[in-house]
């Protein structure tokens, strides 16, 4: 039976558990102060970015609904073609890009696990430089890319093999120092010589992941080459700058439909080649005869 | 007949059987191989050529890109070296005061991103919301929210409200949004909704039943995702002043465009030291607020 508690009831409740419906002073004191000073902290933020500069944002939110009501319904104005051309540069870029950081990062991985080269000063520089390499964001990479080979989608591929070639160079040393070693001493006890080892103790361990570490790479590059070419580095995202500049809102929001399309195709691909090709390493299976 | 012959017999067959096995399953092997080679020399072609890959292009610049590192390198010698540091990084406030700024705007991007995620994540739970529409609606706008990337959004928010961190607030701010609330819904779906059942029996309301029997069970969850939120939100902040929406990307851009060779390294080394040292202390945080086995 369940009724509703009364007041009586309460007051012979809070005396029985004082912690649960007050907490120690000290506590309490504690508790104010952190939030004070995260909602002062916060009010700073918002002072010091605009927040308060209520012209500017009433202003900047009447051209957004403008913005917003020339974007529907979106609309190709005879340029379809050119978007669809773009997105696959997006794509060969993306791809491109993956490989160079895949064929970059694949020596590397080896020379930074600590199983294969074991002098620890030249395993926290290349580890340290593996970091750096890929604290650089790929828009960065792509503005040093573009003074040098100009604007366009090479210059991507090689801001995305750069940025993208230090992530996987970590994640490959990695695998490689995870390998199992039972594996390793039974080639070895059969006469296998540091390069046997490599290719039938090591190689077969760490290449599933290895591939499949690639291949999501992939699908996070095909998201990064979308935008490089805001800065100028070729593919859809050329084209969404440029339409925007030229305030062509229509055709702008029809690109960043065929974005979301093409990124949620590509996630939907590789997520099946994953699963049905590339077994993780846990879960390796022997084909069986039919 | 002979027990020894027949036994022969037997094993011939179970031999010739696995030879045969053997050469099917080579055979489906190097059909499989020689099928992702045509796909793969097909990808690889295409690319190339809608990628406008130039080899000669490429060998031609790349001297120019080891030129490039050359003169953003400073000239540091022994002799003069507190000089030379302080020649390198003459910037040095005005950059700091731009990486504050880059810091500010991933914090309230984050802030902002986590208040809207934590209202979204409740009604998009599908244990928690038993109403088809509203679970539908909430779903996808955090789709919406979480695929265009952030430089899009940063670039319309850019146009509309002037250049300046603004913009660049609200762009990371709807893209954390996305993210965070999808990753929130995924803690809430894994919930033990016992206590649930008990703040519903014991006449409490739906927002009652989030308050007192899945906040306390999911929050430790939900501030590590948003810590780790933030780290990626200071990388983003760092590059959407390329687009003119505030931060140290700004003035990286600047010095790049102008070919301020020097300026580049020193902003770009500031900046992955301040990216790393936030990861770090994050990391630290996180691994204080819920056990270090729940983070790879």
């Amino acid at each position: 039976m369940s009724r509703p508690l009364t007041a009586v009831d309460l007051n012979k409740i809070y005396p029985l558990y004082p912690a649960v419906f007050k907490r120690p002073l000290r506590q309490r004191l504690v508790r104010l102060l952190i939030w004070t000073g995260f909602t002062g902290f916060t009010i700073y933020c918002l002072g010091g970015l605009g927040f308060f500069e209520f012209n500017m944002i009433s202003a900047g939110i009447k051209k957004l609904s403008g913005v917003i009501a020339f974007m529907l319904p979106p609309a190709a104005h005879g340029r379809l073609l050119d978007f669809i051309r773009a997105i696959f540069e997006t794509l060969g870029m993306a791809f491109l890009g993956t490989l160079l950081a895949f064929f970059l990062a694949l020596p590397m991985g080896f020379l930074g696990s600590k199983n294969i080269v074991g002098n620890p000063v030249f395993h926290f520089g290349l580890r340290r430089g593996f970091d750096f390499v890929r604290g650089i964001d790929a828009l960065i990479w792509a503005l040093v890319w573009i003074n040098v080979v100009g604007l366009g989608p090479f210059a991507g591929i090689l801001a995305i093999g750069c940025s993208v070639s230090g992530e996987l160079a970590k994640l490959f040393s990695e695998a490689i120092e995870n390998v199992d070693h039972k594996q390793i001493e039974g080639v070895r006890a059969s006469g296998a010589d540091a390069v046997q080892v490599m290719r039938y103790a090591i190689f077969p361990q760490v290449f599933p992941v290895i591939l499949s570490n690639t291949l999501y790479y992939f699908e996070s590059n095909t998201r990064s080459a979308t935008i490089l070419g805001i800065v100028g580095a070729g593919g859809i995202g050329l084209q969404l700058a440029d339409r925007i500049r030229v305030l062509a809102w229509d055709q702008a929001s029809l690109i960043i439909i065929l974005i979301l399309i093409t990124v949620y195709l590509i996630d939907a691909a590789s997520n099946y080649i994953r699963q049905r090709f590339i077994k993780a390493p846990g879960s390796r299976q022997f084909s069986s005869n039919k | 007949m002979n027990p020894n012959i027949h036994q022969k017999q037997q094993n011939f067959e179970a031999f010739s059987a696995f030879l045969q096995a053997e050469a099917d399953l080579k055979r489906t092997k190097r059909r499989q191989l020689f099928i992702f080679f045509a796909l793969f020399l097909f990808a690889l072609t295409g690319s190339a050529y809608v990628g406008e890959v130039n080899i000669n292009e490429f060998v031609d610049g790349l001297p120019g890109f080891f030129n490039y590192f050359h003169e953003t390198l400073p000239k540091l010698h022994a002799a003069t070296l507190a000089s030379d540091i302080s020649d390198w990084y003459w910037g040095i406030d005005k950059w700091l005061q731009f990486l504050w700024d880059t810091v500010l705007i991933a914090f309230l991007a984050t802030l902002f991103g986590f208040i809207f995620a934590f209202l979204l994540c409740f009604p998009s739970s599908r244990n928690l919301n038993k109403n088809i529409r509203t679970y539908f609606v909430c779903r996808r706008i955090m789709e919406i929210a979480r695929s265009v990337p952030e430089l899009v959004y940063a670039l319309i928010f850019v146009f509309s409200f002037g250049i300046g961190p603004f913009p660049g607030v609200l762009a990371i701010a709807i893209h954390s949004c996305g993210a965070l609330g999808k990753l929130f819904s995924e803690v809430n779906e894994n919930a033990e909704l016992g206590a649930a059942e008990g703040v519903l029996a014991s006449g409490g309301n739906w927002f009652q039943m989030i308050r007192y029997a899945v906040v306390p069970q999911v929050f430790p969850n939900f501030m590590s995702y948003t810590l780790l939120r933030f780290e990626i939100n200071v990388r983003a902040a760092s590059v959407v002043g390329f687009v003119g929406a505030g931060g140290i990307g700004q003035e990286l851009m600047t010095s790049i465009r102008q070919f301020i060779y020097t300026d580049v390294s020193a902003i770009v080394l500031l900046l992955v030291c301040a990216v790393s040292i936030i990861d770090i202390s994050c990391e630290k945080l996180r691994h204080r607020i819920i056990g270090k086995e729940f983070l790879v």
